[in-house]
């Protein structure tokens, strides 16, 4: 009975007499099963397809609009194959503004944290799963506790703070914070997955007379590296795109962001909109590129994020 | 071999190495968090305009807030953002997720479609949909075209911004379907077995075994979304800042524009408890409310 290969909808183990469905075909028990099989399929797909446009289309409508010509673009109607296609229109949108400079600025703050959160968020997950010590429960409800805080309660206080000690204008404000904890999420997430290896390994290699930080090291981080590429790869995306906090910190041309950029050239060349669209593009492509390279990582940490969450 | 003095060196050993690892996230609450949370409760009730020093006044910021009327507007706003777009979404994933739940060929391949828009978000995805909805060329209009239905001044008008917004918000979906699929094929097959031999039709056996079965997901979904919609700031700052006529005036954009811009830290701060408390208790709600509604497997219930 476990044989059975069906699992959707379109249960065909439904007797025929409650089939309420296609009365036209009522003369055989196989042909209503197969032609509502079929149907639901043909519906399924139909209703997918149409969704996936919807999902592709704005795609579609930012890549023809960054490659078309200055003129084409408030064509109507609107050509969806740029004639001719302007590849020139990357080069010439990512020259009108510092966009290498704000491209350096981005990768010297994401790197800065990935590297922070990796490194504090997987200590105190390994601490919280694995070793004992006086107040550690009331220390990990406490953090947990802090996911449902707003970050605008303490944006204020921390502001005012990182001015007093002269660090407005700089890169520090938007990177400290990975490197005291890496956020409270990510601990969690690192917790769970400490807790999942098994404790004989630990014991071993205590035995053989390696303290906490070498197990933490050569044991236990080798073997969380698919929970540490979770977090890294969202930890990337949440930091590239981040755009509040750099709006508050950063104030002089020099130390924008691509985001800030972004929303700066919005203001300046607000009719150019090929480039807008193109640098756009080119500004979301390290994203969509992570994402097609590490799918699978994509996939399983949603998943963990949302069972265990 | 473990006398009781060996057995204690190695648990403060033990604990003592804990401190250590846990030092960073120490520092960090301590500094990032408790500090500042209890800073900020102290700001929200001084008049604090940032260039002269803070002066105790009070509760005057929260009684200021009680008779703002862009404050209202901004709660308004951020509310009904919130009920449309929450269930909307959570609604549409679960579908999205239902279909493809089912053993059809290119799974993995609408899978990658419907997740990629939840990839990309911030100021690059903002300007996109700028683009889209622009009333004359952009690509909205241009589809309702396709089915002969008159154009709309989507983010150009005050009647639809929002709703605008909240379609906006809809392409990102594949986010929660993702987790909801990951749900769902957790969901064990002898229960849907189970109940077709009991002559459950698909309805009954949606509303019996991969509701309650899902349950846990749809309200950690529903939770995220809650805190998220609250907090809304990107796109209503670079598509629209608010207008026209302060119809997407989120909360959180109002609250940036009195601590940023007006330079009134003390407002701002009171502002930001309300938000905390409008949260705190929305989530205390759907966690009242989930002893109803949400199955725990392993729970026994009478």
């Amino acid at each position: 009975m476990g044989e059975r290969a069906n699992g959707g909808m379109g249960d065909p183990d439904r007797p025929l007499a409650q089939s309420p469905t296609l009365p036209f075909v009522r003369d055989e028990a196989m042909n209503t099963r197969r032609t509502t099989e079929y149907l639901t399929k043909g519906t399924t797909y139909a209703v997918l397809l149409a969704g996936s446009v919807g999902m592709l289309l704005p795609f579609l409508w930012m890549v023809s609009t960054a490659l078309k010509a200055e003129d084409k673009v408030m064509a109507y109607p609107p050509q969806w194959m740029p004639n001719p296609v302007v590849w020139r229109n990357f080069i010439e949108g990512w020259r009108s503004l510092p966009f290498t400079l704000y491209l350096r600025n981005t990768c010297i703050i994401t790197g800065t944290v990935i590297v922070g959160v990796l490194l504090t968020a997987s200590m105190a997950g390994y601490a919280f799963s694995r070793l004992r010590f006086p107040g550690r429960d009331i220390l990990f409800i406490v953090t947990l506790a802090t996911m449902m805080l707003p970050a605008q309660v303490t944006m204020i206080p921390v502001y005012l703070m990182f001015r007093d000690v002269g660090w407005l204008n700089t890169f520090k404000p938007l990177t400290i914070g990975a490197w005291l904890g890496g956020g409270a999420f990510n601990i969690f997430l690192l917790r769970q997955f400490f807790m999942t290896i098994p404790l004989e390994l630990e014991d071993a290699a205590r035995i053989d007379g390696c303290g906490s930080f070498g197990i933490y090291r050569r044991i236990m981080l080798p073997l969380v590296k698919p929970c540490l590429a979770v977090v890294a790869i969202f930890t990337f995306i949440g930091t590239w795109n981040d755009f509040m906090g750099p709006l508050i910190y950063l104030t002089t041309p020099d130390k924008l962001t691509l985001a800030l950029g972004l929303q700066f050239f919005q203001g300046h060349y607000g009719v150019t909109l090929h480039y807008l669209m193109a640098v756009s593009l080119l500004v979301m492509s390290p994203c969509l590129l992570l994402f097609f390279l590490a799918q699978k990582y994509f996939i399983s940490g949603i998943a963990l994020t949302g069972i265990k969450g | 071999m473990s006398n009781p003095r060996t057995t204690s060196r190695m648990a403060r050993r033990e604990a003592l190495d804990a401190y250590l690892f846990v030092a960073p996230l120490l520092v960090g609450l301590i500094v990032f968090t408790v500090g500042p949370v209890l800073a900020s409760l102290a700001i929200s009730f001084c008049r604090y305009e940032i260039f002269t020093p803070p002066e105790f006044i009070g509760g005057r910021n929260y009684a200021e807030l009680f008779h703002d009327p862009l404050f209202w507007q901004s709660l308004k706003v951020t509310a009904i953002y919130s009920l449309v777009a929450v269930p909307l979404g959570l609604t549409l994933g679960l579908a999205v997720a239902l279909l493809m739940n089912q053993r059809i060929r290119g799974i993995a391949l609408f899978r990658t479609i419907y997740y990629l828009p939840a990839v990309v978000s911030g100021v690059a995805v903002a300007l996109l949909w700028v683009w889209i909805f622009d009333p004359s060329y952009g690509l909205a209009n241009v589809v309702l075209r396709w089915f002969g239905l008159p154009s709309c001044e989507w983010l150009a008008s005050p009647r639809t911004a929002l709703f605008s917004l909240i379609l906006m918000s809809l392409w990102g979906v594949g986010g929660g379907m993702v987790i909801y699929l990951a749900g769902l094929q957790s969901v064990p097959q002898h229960l849907h077995e189970a109940a077709s031999l009991d002559g459950a039709n698909l309805w009954q056996r949606f509303r019996h075994v991969t509701l309650p079965m899902l349950s846990p997901v749809i309200f950690y979904n529903l939770i995220m979304g809650i805190i998220g919609s609250f907090q809304v700031f990107t796109q209503a700052f670079v598509m629209t800042n608010g207008g026209p006529v302060n119809s997407t005036l989120f909360y959180v954009l109002y609250l940036f524009r009195q601590a940023f811009n007006y330079y009134r830290m003390g407002y701002a701060s009171a502002m930001a408890w309300v938000l905390f408390a409008v949260i705190l208790a929305l989530t205390l709600l759907v966690f009242k409310s989930s002893a109803l509604w949400v199955y725990y497997e392993g729970e026994r219930r009478r």
